[in-house]
C-alpha cells in the first residue's frame, strides 16, 4: 500500500461523515438556503392569498390613478388631480429638501459646537459639554414635538406676526415668511457667472498649488477664490442691469401674502432635525480632532508654521479621514430620521406616500417596497461614496 | 592714554527695584485667570458663555418654578386668564396625570403586578451591573431565564391556553433532539470514538425541561386577571419595548455578526443581506410594515397582537445594528486568538464562546450599550403607528384631554417627558463611559 492510499485511508477512518466540516458547511448551507426560501414561500402565498382575500388589488397600477388629495408643500407642480405616483415625486423631493437643509445647517452647528468643547476657556467648553449631554439623550420625536408644538405652536398668529430684520422676515405660527427672489430676464447670466466661478475655482487652486512647488510662490487662493464665487456673479448682476429682485411679505387684515412662505412643519423638522444631528456631529468633530496626536502639532511649529497653517495644512487634513467616514453615516441618519416628519404631518415620503396614500389604496406591500427601496438606494449609495472615500484616503504606508 | 575706553565691569551697585509678585497662577484666581480672560479674545467669550448660561438658567428657573402651578384639579389652574400670571410649568397636570403615564390604561386594581415586575426587574438589574455583590452569577441566571417569564405572566396575566399543537411540536422536537443524539453517539461508539452518553444527553434534556416547564407556566391559570396589551401604556410599554428589543438584539446580533464573518458563503451573504436591508431603512417604515404588512405575510388566522408585531420589528432592527456594533469586537481580537483556539482542538462554537467572543465583547461594550440608548430613544416611535409609550400617552394627553387644555400644559408634559427619557440615555452612557474606562485600565500609561 502506497503511502498516499494510507493516508486518504486513514482520514476516511477517522473523520466520520457529521466531522467533517466541508460536509458540515454544505449540508448547514443547503438547510440555510431550503429554510430561506421555505420562508419566502410562505409570505408569498400568504401574501396572494390575503390579498386576495380582503380584495386589495396588487400591482403597480395604483400609480396612475388620480391622488385626490392636497399637499401643503409641493416642489413640482401638483394638483389634487394629479396621479399617486406624482404624490410619490413629492414626497421624495420633500424628503431631499429637509435632508439637504438639515445636513447643512447640522454640520455648521455640529462643527462649532465640537470646537466649543474643545476650547481651553473653561465656560465656552462646558456650554457645549452640556448641549451635547441633554440633546444626544433626548428622542427625536420628543424634540420634534416640543418645537412644533411647544414653539411653534406658541407663537403669535398670523395678525401680530413676529416683524425681524427690518420687516423682511416674519414669523407666526403659520410659518416663517422669507423674502422671496424674482428672477426677472437677463438673471440667467448671473447664473452662467456662478457656473464659471464654480468651475474656475478648482482650475485657478490647482494651477497656484503647481506654481507653489514650482517656484514656492504663493498665490492668494482665498481671495481669488472669493472673487471667482461671489464677485463674478455680483459682477453679472450688476452688468445685467439688477436683474434680480425681492418680493417682500406684507402684512394683509387675516394673513400675510406674498414672499416665500416656509410652513411651520417644515421649520419645527429642521429646527429638530439640525439640532439633534449637530449634537452628534460635534462628538465626531472633537473625536477627530483629539486623534490627531500632539507631536504633529509641535513638529508643525518646529518646522515654522504658525497656528493658522498648522492647523490648515497638518490637522485638519488628518482629522477630515477620521471624521467624515462617521459623519456621512450622520447625514444618512438625518435623512432617515427625516421620516418621523410624519409625526406632525410634514409631507415627506413616509408621511404622504406610506401614510396617506397607503390608507388610500391599502396596497401595503408595494408602497413600502417603494418607500424601503428609496432609503435602501440612498444608503447603499452613500456606504458605496465610502468605501471609495475610504480607498482614497486611507493611509499609504511604505 | 585718554582713547583707551574703560571697560566696565558689569557690577551692579545698587539693589534692583522691587517688583510687584507675578500674577498668580494657582487658586482659584489663577486659575481664572488661565481659563478663562487670559486674552481678550477669551475674555469676551467668558462673558457670552456666561451670559448665555444666565439667560437659560434664569429662564428655566422662571419657567420651572417661579411662574409653575403646583397644584390644581383642572386646566383653571393654569390658564393665564384664571390665575393672573402667564403661567409657565403647569406641574398640577403631571401631577394628576401621572399614574396614567406610568401605567396608561392598566386597570387600577392590577397595577400591583406592574409594580412587583420593575421593582424586581430594577433590583436584579442593579444586583447584576454593582460588582462586589455575592451571587451575581445566581442573579444573572434569573434574570435570563426566569424574570421573561415571570414578567410576562404577570403582565399579561398567563393562562395562554396553548394549543394542543404547540404542545406536540415541542414534544416531537425533544423526541427528536434525544433521538438524534442517541444516533450519532451509538454510530460513534461503534466506531470506536469515546463519546460520553450522559453529558451529551444532559444539554437537551434540560433546555427541554426548562422549555417545557415555561409552557407549563405560561398554559397555567394563576387565577390573575388577563390585561390585553392595548390597555398598557406609558413608562410601562416604553420599558417592555426598550427592554425586549434589548434582550432579543443581543443574540440574534452576536449570530449575524458571526454570520458575516463566517466563511460559508450562503451564510455569509445571508447575514450580509439581511443587516444591510435593516440598516438602510428608518425606524418607523420598520414599524408600518410590522403593523400593515407583517399580517399580511402570516397564514389565515394566525394574529400577532400589535405590541408583539411591534416587538419583532424592533428587535430585527436593533439586532442589524448590534451585529455592526460586534463584529467590530471581532475584528479586532488578533488573529493569534482564533488560531491559538483552533490549534488547542476547540471546535467552532467552543472558540467562538469561549475564547473570541467573551474577548471581543468585552471591547464593544460601550458600542453595545451606544445602541440600547438609540434604541431606548427609538421606541418613542411606536406612537406613529398607535400604541402609547411614555411620549405617546403624554401627546395623547396634552392633545386630547380637555379638561386639561391650556397652553403651558404641552411643554410641561413635553419636558416631563425629557427628564425621564434624560435620566435613562444619561445613566446609560454614564455607565458605558465608567465600563470603557475599568476594561481599559490595561492600555493606559
Amino acid at each position: 500500500m502506497s503511502a498516499e492510499t494510507q493516508d486518504a485511508d486513514l482520514e476516511s477512518a477517522k473523520v466520520p461523515l457529521w466531522n467533517d466540516p466541508k460536509v458540515r458547511a454544505l449540508v448547514s448551507q443547503v438547510l440555510l438556503i431550503i429554510l430561506v426560501f421555505w420562508f419566502g414561500y410562505e409570505i408569498v402565498t400568504n401574501t396572494l392569498v390575503n390579498l386576495e382575500r380582503q380584495k386589495i388589488a396588487s400591482g403597480f397600477d395604483f400609480l396612475n390613478t388620480t391622488a385626490s388629495f392636497g399637499i401643503i408643500q409641493t416642489l413640482v407642480p401638483y394638483t389634487e388631480a394629479s396621479s399617486y405616483g406624482r404624490v410619490f415625486v413629492v414626497g421624495l423631493l420633500n424628503t431631499i429638501l429637509i435632508g439637504v437643509i438639515g445636513i447643512f445647517f447640522a454640520t455648521i452647528l455640529g462643527f462649532i459646537v465640537g470646537i466649543m468643547r474643545l476650547s481651553k476657556n473653561w465656560v465656552v467648553a462646558k456650554v457645549a459639554t452640556v448641549y451635547v449631554e441633554t440633546i444626544r439623550n433626548l428622542p427625536l420625536l420628543l424634540q420634534i414635538f416640543f418645537w412644533y408644538f411647544g414653539v411653534l405652536s406658541a407663537l403669535p398668529t398670523a395678525r401680530n406676526s413676529l416683524a425681524l430684520f427690518n420687516e423682511s422676515v416674519f414669523l407666526n405660527s403659520r410659518g416663517l415668511y422669507l423674502p422671496k427672489p424674482i428672477f426677472e430676464s437677463g438673471s440667467g447670466l448671473i447664473g452662467i457667472a456662478l457656473i464659471v466661478g464654480l468651475i474656475a475655482t478648482p482650475i485657478m487652486l490647482r494651477w497656484a498649488h503647481k506654481r507653489q512647488d514650482a517656484t514656492g510662490q504663493q498665490f492668494p487662493t482665498f481671495w481669488t477664490a472669493v472673487g471667482l464665487i461671489v464677485g463674478l456673479p455680483f459682477l453679472a448682476y450688476l452688468v445685467s442691469g439688477l436683474p434680480v429682485s425681492m418680493e417682500y411679505s406684507t402684512k394683509g387684515t387675516f394673513n400675510l401674502t406674498g414672499g416665500l412662505q416656509v410652513i411651520p412643519e417644515f421649520v419645527a423638522l429642521l429646527l429638530a432635525l439640525s439640532v439633534y444631528t449637530a449634537s452628534f456631529i460635534a462628538e465626531i468633530v472633537r473625536a477627530g480632532i483629539l486623534a490627531v496626536s500632539h507631536g504633529q502639532t509641535e513638529a508643525s511649529h518646529a518646522l515654522g508654521l504658525r497656528n493658522g497653517p498648522t492647523l490648515r495644512l497638518v490637522i485638519i487634513p488628518q482629522a477630515l479621514r477620521v471624521i467624515i467616514p462617521p459623519l456621512t453615516s450622520q447625514y444618512l441618519n438625518l435623512t432617515k430620521n427625516s421620516s418621523l416628519a410624519v409625526a406632525i404631518a410634514y409631507p415627506d415620503l413616509v408621511s404622504v406616500f406610506a401614510g396617506t396614500v397607503l390608507n388610500q389604496t391599502g396596497q401595503a406591500v408595494e408602497i413600502l417596497l417603494m418607500t424601503m427601496g428609496v432609503y435602501l438606494t440612498l444608503s447603499l449609495v452613500t456606504s458605496l461614496f465610502m468605501n471609495w472615500y475610504n480607498a482614497k484616503m486611507a493611509l499609504t504606508e511604505r | 592714554m585718554a582713547g583707551e575706553a574703560k571697560i566696565q565691569p558689569y557690577v551692579r551697585t545698587e539693589m534692583a527695584p522691587t517688583m510687584p509678585p507675578p500674577p498668580s497662577t494657582v487658586g482659584i484666581v489663577g486659575w481664572m485667570r488661565a481659563n478663562l480672560f487670559s486674552d481678550w479674545i477669551n475674555t469676551i467669550l467668558t462673558l457670552v458663555g456666561l451670559y448665555l448660561v444666565y439667560i437659560t438658567v434664569d429662564t428655566i428657573y422662571d419657567w420651572a418654578f417661579y411662574r409653575a402651578v403646583w397644584t390644581g384639579e383642572d386646566n383653571k389652574a393654569c390658564l393665564e386668564k384664571e390665575v393672573g400670571f402667564p403661567v409657565g410649568a403647569c406641574w398640577a397636570f403631571v401631577n394628576a396625570k401621572f399614574s396614567q403615564f406610568v401605567y396608561g390604561r392598566y386597570p387600577f386594581e392590577e397595577r400591583w403586578r406592574v409594580d412587583i415586575t420593575f421593582l424586581v426587574g430594577a433590583i436584579g438589574l442593579a444586583w447584576m451591573i454593582i460588582e462586589n455583590l455575592p451571587y451575581r452569577k445566581w442573579v444573572s441566571v434569573f434574570m435570563a431565564a426566569v424574570f421573561p417569564i415571570m414578567a410576562l405572566i404577570l403582565l399579561t396575566g398567563g393562562n395562554f391556553e396553548l394549543s394542543s399543537g404547540s404542545w406536540k411540536v415541542l414534544s416531537f422536537l425533544a423526541i427528536a433532539a434525544f433521538v438524534g443524539v442517541a444516533i450519532v453517539g451509538v454510530r460513534a461508539q461503534s466506531k470506536g470514538v469515546d463519546f460520553d452518553f450522559s453529558t451529551a444527553l444532559m444539554i437537551p434534556a434540560a433546555i427541554f425541561a426548562y422549555l417545557f416547564f415555561v409552557f407549563f407556566l405560561v398554559d397555567f391559570d394563576f387565577g390573575l386577571r388577563h390585561v390585553e396589551t392595548p390597555l398598557w401604556g406609558g413608562l410601562l410599554v416604553t420599558l417592555v419595548v426598550a427592554i425586549t428589543g434589548i434582550v432579543a438584539s443581543l443574540p440574534i446580533g452576536i449570530l449575524l455578526a458571526l454570520g458575516r464573518r463566517s466563511s460559508m458563503p450562503v451564510v455569509r451573504m445571508a447575514s450580509v443581506i439581511f443587516i444591510e436591508f435593516w440598516r438602510g431603512v428608518p425606524l418607523i417604515t420598520v414599524l408600518f410594515m410590522s403593523s400593515v404588512m407583517l399580517p399580511l405575510f402570516l397564514p389565515e388566522g394566525v394574529n400577532f397582537d400589535k405590541l408583539l408585531r411591534c416587538l419583532i420589528g424592533v428587535a430585527l432592527f436593533s439586532a442589524a445594528y448590534m451585529a455592526e456594533v460586534v463584529r467590530g469586537g471581532l475584528q479586532a481580537i488578533p488573529k493569534g486568538q482564533y488560531e491559538g483556539a483552533m490549534a488547542l482542538g476547540l471546535p467552532y462554537w467552543k472558540m467562538m464562546g469561549l475564547i473570541v467572543l467573551p474577548q471581543a465583547l468585552k471591547l464593544v461594550i460601550p458600542g453595545i450599550v451606544n445602541t440600547f440608548i438609540g434604541l431606548f430613544k427609538d421606541t418613542t416611535l411606536v406612537l406613529i403607528i398607535g400604541l402609547f409609550d411614555l411620549l405617546g400617552i403624554i401627546q395623547l394627553n396634552v392633545t386630547a384631554d380637555a379638561k386639561w387644555f391650556a397652553p403651558s400644559v404641552h411643554n410641561t408634559g413635553y419636558v416631563f417627558a425629557g427628564i425621564a427619557f434624560w435620566i435613562f440615555c444619561f445613566g446609560m452612557s454614564r455607565y458605558s463611559i465608567y465600563m470603557e474606562n475599568k476594561l481599559h485600565t490595561g492600555h493606559k500609561r
